[in-house]
């Protein structure tokens, strides 16, 4: 089974060297692509499926394909590190060890695009990342992969890291703009999409950082290559993780597909003694909950959609059946009525009012008209209604609940308690 | 155009436009709050959605904002759909989970966007059964009150205050469902334009304090279409009174003036038509006299003295004509010095025989490069400042065009544009407000500006006389300024009679002359001193010097002296001798001052409010304004006082006169400059479709309750208006008024300024009959041109002397204005400005008295410093009652 | 006043951005890595410093998590509440805290040592609860190891 993005991954936990990353080929890519036109690299990655990491699932190369190539520079490449989205943390294995992975694959796109500035737009609690990033860009610089005229190309890109200051909004691409900006950390319309005006008003690509690192792999062996290490339709390998009461939390580098039942009973040891599986967010804190009957479901885009959910992130939090679903369903809802940036009504209001209502049913103080009006948000907060995908997102745990542990609902209004 | 289907009807539509703004021109009510129509669309609110639908055979639709949706050819879209009627009234129920419902003890309430909003969605039930949070308010001085809690976070206030008007003082903070609108501490807004809070925001967060001193419901108030009277603009206002006083000021929407805004002098100024100082009662030689009485006592000095009568340039048209016609032609002063009077004719002159037009504010807002010759406008015409930091986005604004951004996507054009902006060049005596937005700045003497000016129009026409001896890098800013007017498509040159030299306006007339020779599609504004300097410069008139002539050589020895303070035109020993001189002195008007304190006659004259009469602004319109209140004492119009003085002395022509249209249809047939005056509003006899008059007052459902029942239960008649076709109570008709006579905005569901949409042709263009005022001063573009040829000498500093020039405050420089309680507050002390390098030359530190004289005037002043007025010259804030006047610019001489 | 040293490393971050008030957010990093927290008086000199209005930085500064406008203590306790570290039992860590300081979640100690904060996901979920003082990053933590993570601060 190949593992291209962890493969080179030291047992010790220390980072990847510019030496050691160029003796398993490293940055022959890179090479490769400088002969390369921007719109054949732009070809390829689009050929090869490849689709973004982040959670949204878009095609990377169609992504890339909306900048104007001809447009004056400047123009803007940047790698979303901000992993923030609760139980997602598989960003960070990537950031913490093969650095220049995230380089060179940025230095692919910034080419692909024809960008010649570029941000790694870090969380602020990936302490060792930054080191870690930050020594790798000054490697790449020394050695020449970045700068002007990288390795005698012609093509320039500077790469500078900047470190957020804690909002879980920097994970929405314009939102991130906006705090790359040096102001509020609002999202933006769209249209006009930041491939037309976005960093500073100039063409802009945002991408996810394990996208990135699969760039270079997908230059150096191929479309069909990408496409074949998976199990499903949707191309590549997938870096899935499991938190929550199982023996053994990770996170593991798999083939797209692989399913919840494997990655549980498999990779993450099963459930900790004692405990039943009940369900899981498969891809983050914004996923619907995914439930035994959905053990087999391959874990791609199209099959978690066909299953009610989204893949997003790909990082399972498990819920078992000593844990009480409303609260847990009232910590996320909390969470994201604490990261609303408080620009658009519905999620600025409606998020509290549903943390309140789940509040009171938690402790005992519930109603049966409270169901409903927990019915009615998850409707009225659907995508469209408000002004990002904030808030549908924090609906999508809450409708799944609704459905699939509705009884937990009414033990707790009806006995007036919380009977965990 | 284009077809929209809105609930499978079809409607021509201009396609373009956001759907919102589209369907509101249409007439469907469609409820918003984070969309306006100047500041455009964001998307925050969530509250106008529709139904669009991808086709015909769509039957499911998608929920969408249409204010970020453009309207396009056979698009199909619905209001009525469930979806988005039910969703529309959950975006209210949501902002009233934090919204205290304090509608009876809110300023807002009865003229609230919000409540109407509500009521427009349906939403009453409240399901939100949890605690409300809560703010704390900060006090922001004496314009605006502050109230967060009712706050329905729509961000039209910081749009407005940052992005539009450019403060910097005030922002939005924190985040989630604690957003918080305000100061980062509290403070006085520094902005000219925090009044227009009140107005963009939809709810009582930002009400006006000085409303809330005497506090009335919009609905009890009656209201008066009016113009603004403290600078030369002629912003269009609305003014509204209650149990004689005047309560609050609001905006009047004029497509081409002032848009939806108007600044702080225009919105609280007002306070001087209640304030202590007013003229109430006649007086006569220190005693209170009825009407007959004097106006015996006037008509026999009339016949038996020699009179001369000083007009002025804060009275309306009728007032000066009706005082020419009483002292006959040959003794009617204009009222202001001689160098005003002479910049006034000059401009006149400038916008009547130049090919070049003036344009109006809302052409300026579109302009794509600005050059100011001299104006510090946020202190001398603050909207004119307002619209150019729109001007500035015009020319970024092409590469949101480029890139298919509709002008009305505002986050997204800001986005594109981000610091960009277009070109803006200010040369002015000492630092503006405008110089954060400024490609360039020009610090100089008058006399420096004008040759920059005059080496600009050489530059660009070498017909155009040359300047000889610009240092270099004046030259290159000429060069500078020249590359950026012929890069312009709409380029405007602004000049002005506030540095008071004509040199300066001469250079700005030369520059739009030669651009206007090169084809370009140039402007030229002029700003005058008052708000009817021009209309008294298009009467004519004598200088006021000729008058103090008069009286000294015995050709006259008794004054009426109407709506005007000499000592405000004149030096304080000039002004002296001359009323010493008169035996009598017969002041004609509304507020006390240096002159009235001399009167032998006292007359006392309305304000706007208690007036009726016309103005001329800097843009040669002539526009109405409409009395409010009748005064229960015998306060009247000068216009009608001098009727009843001309009557009384038996004067065959204005014995003739009745009221204020045949004065009106007077002027405009015998002077041919304001012809037209007449249109400017309908004749007072003429009324409604339905044959009733235009109501001053709001219409009740209740009907109208008697105000004065505390006194008595026999409510007396109320007062009749014999010089319009509009009534003093909400009896009248009810159907829209012609747009010279819009008292207040409403429309059924409406009750806030919001209903001004109703009112316009579409949204945020011309109001339906087109907008009010009659431009006098069209010019022909084919009069040849004929460029000013006297270049002034360059500026040489003189040692121990300044060349003082006068500065001004948008609070404290105009008359009226400054009487105002609020006002008054934000009033600076007297100072002088000059160059830090000067004054430490004097050995003189920052708040230092100087001494110094200008002819006979002697001033002592704290030294305020400047890093860029050029040295050698220094300013003067002239207008402040603190500051004693003196014929400017002027050398001052250094005591030692 | 702003030191000499904070200025250096504000002017790099300005170094990176076409415009200078876009790295208004590093220069508050900046100061609060030097000054703990981010005071009225410290906010109006970066505004200045930045060219910018104290009202337009206030709005910066108020809006993210990590800039922080109230004094906190010398070390600051990062604990994480999102839902893994739920699932795995933070709240018994918080009554921990608290048990043990004195102070609930805002608080700070009056020896002014620690300043308990709530935070959403310090992203390392598989080893839940986790919690970060100052710089460094604690997994897997259990109420037993508490005191004598805390007792190396002091």
């Amino acid at each position: 089974m190949e593992k291209p993005l962890t493969q080179h991954i030291r047992k010790d936990g220390r980072p990847l060297t510019l030496k050691e990353y160029e003796a398993v080929g490293g940055y022959q890519a890179l090479r490769k692509i400088l002969k390369m036109t921007p719109k054949e690299v732009q070809v390829l990655v689009k050929e090869s499926n490849l689709r973004g990491r982040g959670g949204a699932g878009f095609n990377t190369g169609l992504k890339w394909s909306f900048v104007p190539l001809n447009a004056p520079k400047p123009k803007y490449l940047i790698a979303n590190a901000d992993e923030m989205e609760p139980g997602t943390f598989k960003d960070r294995i990537l950031l913490e060890n093969t650095p220049h992975q995230l380089i060179e694959g940025m230095i692919l796109s910034a080419y692909a695009i024809q960008a010649n500035e570029s941000f790694v737009f870090l969380r602020w609690a990936y302490k060792t990342a930054a080191a870690v990033i930050t020594n790798a860009i000054q490697e790449a610089y020394q050695a020449g992969y970045l700068g002007n005229n990288i390795l005698g190309s012609g093509f320039d890109l500077n790469m500078h890291l900047h470190i957020g200051v804690g909002r879980y909004m920097c994970g929405e691409e314009t939102a991130l703009l906006n705090s790359l900006e040096g102001k509020r950390a609002i999202p933006r319309a769209k249209p006009p999409f930041p491939q037309v005006s976005g960093l500073f008003g100039r063409p802009t690509i945002v991408n996810n950082v394990e996208t990135l690192c699969n760039i270079p792999h997908i230059i150096n062996n191929g479309a069909e290559w990408f496409q074949k290490l998976s199990h499903t339709g949707d191309a590549g390998t997938k870096l899935y993780g499991v938190s929550g009461k199982v023996k053994k939390p990770g996170a593991w580098e798999l083939p797209m597909g692989t399913t919840m039942r494997e990655l549980i009973e498999e990779h993450a040891g099963g459930m900790q003694d004692g405990l039943k599986f009940r369900g899981a967010l498969p891809g983050g804190a914004s996923t619907d909950f995914l439930v035994s009957e959905h053990m087999d479901v391959p874990m791609d885009y199209t099959s978690v959609a066909a299953a009610g959910s989204r893949l997003g992130t790909g990082t399972l939090i498990v819920l078992d059946d000593k844990t009480c679903p409303v609260g847990f369903v009232e910590n996320l809802q909390h969470f994201f009525a604490q990261e609303s940036c408080g620009f658009c009504t519905p999620c600025r209001e409606g998020l509290p009012w549903v943390e309140k209502i789940l509040e009171s049913i938690d402790s005992g103080e519930g109603r049966h008209e409270d169901l409903e009006l927990l019915e009615y948000h998850t409707k009225a907060l659907s995508p469209g209604h408000t002004f990002c995908a904030l808030a549908p997102g924090a609906m999508e745990p809450l409708q799944s609940a609704l459905k699939y542990f509705r009884e937990d609902f009414e033990t707790h209004i009806n006995e007036h308690r919380c009977p965990y | 155009m284009a077809t929209l289907y809105i609930d499978n009807k079809p409607h021509e539509i201009k396609p373009g436009n956001s759907l919102l703004e589209t369907c509101l021109s249409l007439g469907f009510d469609l409820p918003y709050f984070c969309w306006h129509p100047a500041l455009g669309s964001v998307g925050a609110c969530r509250q106008c959605a529709v139904k669009v639908f991808k086709d015909a055979d769509d039957k499911k639709g998608r929920l969408m904002m249409s204010c970020m949706e453009p309207a396009t050819d056979n698009q199909r879209i619905s209001i009525l759909d469930k979806d988005a009627v039910e969703f529309r009234a959950g975006v209210i129920e949501w902002l009233m989970t934090n919204h205290p419902h304090d509608c009876p003890v809110c300023d807002e309430g009865g003229s609230c966007h919000l409540q109407d909003m509500t009521v427009m969605t349906g939403h009453a039930y409240r399901r939100f059964q949890y605690k409300k949070r809560t703010h704390l308010n900060q006090n922001l001085g004496p314009f605006i009150n502050h109230e967060m809690n009712r706050c329905i976070q729509c961000y039209r206030c910081v749009r407005f205050y940052n992005d539009y008007a450019g403060g910097t003082d005030f922002g939005v903070f924190a985040s989630k469902a604690n957003v918080y609108f305000g100061r980062h501490e509290e403070g006085t807004l520094e902005s000219e334009f925090s009044g227009n809070l009140a107005e963009v925001c939809p709810t009582g967060v930002f009400t006006d304090k000085t409303l809330k001193q005497h506090y009335t419901r919009k609905w009890d108030l009656t209201m008066s279409p009016s113009i603004c009277q403290h600078c030369s603009l002629g912003c269009n206002i609305i003014a509204g009174e209650r149990y004689g006083d005047l309560r609050m000021i609001t905006n009047r929407y004029h497509g081409e003036i002032n848009g939806y805004f108007i600044c702080d002098r225009g919105r609280y100024g007002y306070e001087f038509v209640n304030s202590e100082g007013r003229i109430r009662q006649p007086i006569l030689h220190q005693h209170v006299v009825d009407r007959e009485k004097i106006l015996t006592e006037v008509s026999v000095l009339l016949k038996n003295s020699k009179v001369i009568g000083i007009g002025s340039p804060r009275a309306s048209l009728q007032s000066n004509f009706v005082l020419k016609e009483l002292v006959g032609k040959a003794h009617f002063y204009q009222g202001v010095s001689t160098r005003e009077q002479s910049m006034d004719e000059l401009a006149l002159a400038i916008l009547k025989d130049g090919p070049v037009r003036t344009p109006s504010m809302k052409e300026v807002e579109e302009a794509d490069a600005v050059l100011i010759l001299g104006e510090d406008l946020t202190n001398t015409a603050p909207m004119l400042a307002l619209a150019i930091r729109q001007s500035i986005r015009q020319e970024p604004m092409k590469e949101a065009a480029k890139i298919s951004i509709p002008p009305w996507n505002d986050a997204a054009v800001r986005e594109v544009i981000q610091d960009k902006k277009g070109p803006l060049y200010v040369a002015t005596v000492a630092e503006t407000k405008l110089d954060d937005v400024a490609t360039s700045t020009y610090r100089a003497a008058p006399e420096e500006m004008a040759r920059l000016g005059f080496a600009v129009a050489h530059l660009l026409d070498q017909t155009a006389p040359e300047v000889i001896g610009l240092n270099e890098a004046d030259l290159a800013l000429a060069n500078r300024i020249v590359h950026s007017l012929l890069s312009a498509e709409r380029p405007v040159i602004i000049s002005g009679s506030s540095c008071q030299s004509e040199s300066v306006m001469k250079a700005a007339a030369n520059v739009s002359w030669a651009l206007h020779k090169k084809n370009k599609n140039v402007g030229i504004v002029l700003t005058v001193p008052e708000c009817n300097s021009l209309g008294l410069a298009m009467m004519g008139g004598n200088p006021m010097e000729a008058a103090f002539q008069a009286v000294e050589n015995g050709e006259a020895d008794t004054v009426i002296i109407m709506e005007n303070d000499l000592y405000r035109h004149s030096s304080k020993t000039v002004a002296d001798k001359f009323i010493s001189r008169c035996k009598n002195v017969i002041v004609l008007d509304h507020s006390h001052h240096a002159t009235s304190a001399n009167a032998h006659v006292l007359i006392p004259a309305g304000t706007f409010a208690e007036a009726d009469g016309t103005l001329v602004n800097n843009e040669g319109r002539a526009q109405r304004f409409f009395q409010v209140q009748e005064s229960a004492n015998t306060i009247k119009e000068s216009w009608r006082w001098l009727l009843d003085i001309g009557a009384a002395s038996d004067n065959a022509r204005i014995k003739q006169w009745k009221n204020f249209d045949d004065i009106t249809v007077t002027i405009a047939n015998e002077e041919k400059l304001f012809n037209g005056i007449d249109k400017v509003s309908p004749p007072s006899d003429q009324r409604m479709a339905d044959g009733q008059r235009v109501p001053r007052q709001p219409h009740r459902y209740s009907g109208r309750t008697s105000m004065l029942a505390n006194v008595n239960v026999s409510e007396p008649k109320p007062p009749e208006d014999y010089d319009s076709g509009m009534s003093y109570t909400m009896e009248g008709s009810r159907t829209l008024p012609p747009s010279s006579m819009i008292p207040f905005f409403w429309s059924p569901g409406w009750n806030s300024v919001q209903s001004v949409n109703k009112y316009q042709k579409e949204v945020g263009t011309a109001l339906r009959d087109g907008d009010p005022g009659v431009r006098l001063l069209e010019t022909n573009s084919d009069s040849p041109v004929d460029y000013f040829k006297e270049i002034p000498e360059k500026f040489r500093a003189i040692k121990n002397q300044l060349w003082i020039v006068s500065v001004y405050h948008i609070f404290g420089s105009e008359e009226l204005s400054a009487k105002s309680a609020s006002v008054a507050q934000r009033v600076p002390g007297s100072y002088l400005l000059i160059h830090r390098n000067d004054s430490e030359a004097l050995k003189l530190t920052e708040g230092e008295i100087i001494e110094f004289q200008i002819k006979e005037q002697q001033y002592r002043l704290p030294i305020k410093w400047s890093d860029s007025i050029a040295q050698g010259t220094a300013g003067l804030p002239i207008g402040l009652n603190s500051v004693p006047y003196v014929d400017l610019p002027a050398w001052g001489i250094l005591k030692k | 006043m702003l030191t000499t040293e904070e200025k250096y490393e504000i002017d790099k971050a300005i170094h990176h951005v076409p415009e200078k008030k876009a790295a208004c957010i590093e220069a508050l990093k900046v100061v609060q890595s030097h000054r703990r927290w981010i005071s009225n008086e410290t906010l109006c000199e970066v505004a200045e410093y930045m060219e910018m209005s104290p009202d337009a930085l206030e709005a910066v500064s108020t809006f993210y998590n990590m800039l922080f406008r109230k004094p906190v203590g010398r070390h600051v306790i990062l604990l994480c509440d999102s839902i893994s570290c739920w699932v795995m039992g933070y709240k018994e860590l918080q009554q921990q805290i608290t048990k043990r300081l004195g102070i609930t979640l805002g608080e700070t100690t009056t020896d002014d040592r620690f300043t308990l904060l709530p935070n959403c996901c310090l992203g390392t979920c598989d080893c839940a609860p986790a919690l970060m003082i100052d710089n460094d990053l604690y997994r897997n933590v259990t109420t037993e190891q508490l005191d004598e993570i805390l007792k190396k601060y002091e």
